[in-house]
């Protein structure tokens, strides 16, 4: 199994490791509640460096990657990221990304660990047209993700830069304990925090500088928390909520679209009206939370609409909340049944995200 | 955290402690640490039979749901109630405060001794 740089790190932490997409990462450290809890309520690290990372330089950069996305990415000022999806020519997501502009004609696509193979091949190929380089900076870059409410404060203390100007889905140069990096404002937990790219070389050395900057306020995280944070702030997994079947629109991901300019691969697939099952976010009784492949069913019905894609017991809110693909209209409120082990639980479709945080 | 050499356990990582012709039954910490934080179990009725190896409750975590196999026949005189709010006693104190069930048992199965259950875990 493949290994981050952080791989000692973790194992002298005591993690518990899983194989997640081929890499061999930490779940938990101790208690995958208190890891979720703390990101929600003071800070969290995770190592996300098993996640690829491509750049994406030349004249063309802009023009390419509007070709090679459903966003608008010429549209991203310099400094700024974009959330979007990589679909084949059938509108099919292969990957979700978020793309980021480090300058004029430089870019910086960060992209799922499983995925990598996939998402090499496809922008290499659509390269061929335009005059940029697409790179696989994976195996050199490492990645955390500084996560919680106090993430800005134990930054602050490693950062050169000012980090409190920094916007939401902004992204600069900087360096942190004296090592060179990127701060990124962005994040899969649904709480103010940082993802910062260093060089693998100096992995280790972040790692420690952060844990100790941030002494009792800093949790180390595992992917058990990662998973759970996502899904309270709404956020799909690749794999689950994002797949080869489905498309940005049945994903509920339709505003990192834009149609009405010129050629993007996919775009023909997707002017045509959506049909088919469509994502909604449900909320479930009790304590009993329908996880992913469990059936969906209206209300008495035998019949399935669908099925779970991600479903837990979520740790801030103490109910039952995920995500499913149903074949039906539904509004909010509209009433629903999942089959959990053989009973029935009553669900509900709700607004998204589940969890919202409250400053900022 | 060692198997305590007075308990017996299974294979399915259950201990289980003999008084008179009652066995309280528990996960051991391998299987909790596996299953990863507790947050709901689901127990079998008091009065309720109990048959050797059918499932008899769940007990789910924050990622996986884990079956509970009844360890032996017989009848389940006492649940533990306080799971239901403190399901986490299960990973904190498996081997005490988060027992499971006790079952007055009518047959006993062959069961392993805390060395025979380190060797299968590897400890």
């Amino acid at each position: 199994m493949l290994r981050t740089p952080l791989y000692d790190e973790h194992h002298a932490l005591g993690a518990t490791f899983t194989d997640f997409g081929g890499w061999d990462m930490p779940v938990r450290y101790g208690s995958d509640l208190a890891e979720h809890h703390a990101v929600r309520n003071s800070a969290g690290l995770f190592d996300i460096s098993h996640m690829s990372e491509f750049s994406v330089v030349g004249d063309d950069a802009a023009k390419f990657l509007d070709y090679a996305f459903v966003t608008e990415v010429s549209k991203i000022a310099p400094g700024r990221a974009k959330y979007s999806i990589l679909c084949n020519e059938n509108g099919k997501s292969l990957d979700d990304v978020i793309i980021y502009r480090l300058a004029d004609v430089d870019y910086l696509v960060i992209a799922n660990a499983a995925n990598r193979a996939v998402v090499a091949k496809e922008l290499s190929e659509r390269a061929k047209n335009f005059d940029v380089e697409v790179t696989d900076n994976s195996d050199d870059t490492a990645l955390v993700a500084l996560q919680g409410p106090k993430s800005a404060a134990i930054l602050q203390k490693l950062s050169n830069i000012d980090v409190a100007p920094l916007k939401y889905y902004s992204i600069a140069s900087a360096e942190v304990a004296g090592m060179i990096s990127l701060i990124a404002r962005t994040g899969y937990t649904g709480e103010d925090g940082f993802e910062i790219l260093a060089q693998s070389k100096d992995a280790v050395k972040l790692w420690q500088e952060l844990i100790k900057a941030g002494g009792e306020d800093l949790t180390p995280c595992g992917l058990a928390a990662r998973d759970t944070l996502r899904l309270e702030a709404g956020m799909p997994l690749y794999g689950h909520e994002l797949t080869l079947e489905t498309t940005p629109f049945s994903a509920n991901l339709g505003r990192s679209v834009n149609l009405e300019r010129g050629d993007f691969v996919g775009k023909a697939a997707l002017e045509q009206p959506h049909t088919g099952p469509k994502l909604y976010g449900l909320v479930g009784e009790g304590k009993r939370a329908a996880r992913a492949g469990y059936p969906v069913f209206l209300p008495g019905s035998d019949s399935p609409i669908g099925e779970i894609t991600s479903g837990v017991l979520s740790p801030t809110l103490g109910y039952p909340i995920g995500f499913a693909y149903l074949s039906a209209e539904l509004e909010t409120g509209s009433k629903l049944e999942a089959d959990v082990r053989g009973t029935r639980v009553g669900y509900e479709v709700v607004n998204l995200p589940f969890y919202r945080r409250q400053n900022g | 955290m060692a198997n305590p050499t007075h308990l017996q356990y299974t294979k399915e990582h259950e201990w289980i402690k003999l008084e008179g012709d009652t066995a309280t039954v528990g996960i051991t910490k391998y299987a909790a640490d596996a299953l990863g934080e507790i947050v709901y179990v689901d127990l079998p009725k008091v009065g309720s039979s109990t048959t050797y190896m059918k499932i008899c409750g769940e007990i789910e975590s924050t990622k996986s749901v884990g079956e509970l196999y009844a360890p032996m026949d017989g009848e389940v005189v006492e649940i533990n109630n306080s799971l239901t709010s403190a399901p986490d006693a299960i990973n904190s104190d498996p081997f005490g405060e988060g027992w499971l069930i006790k079952i007055r048992y009518t047959q006993l199965p062959e069961l392993l001794s805390s060395t025979e259950y380190d060797a299968l875990v590897g400890e």
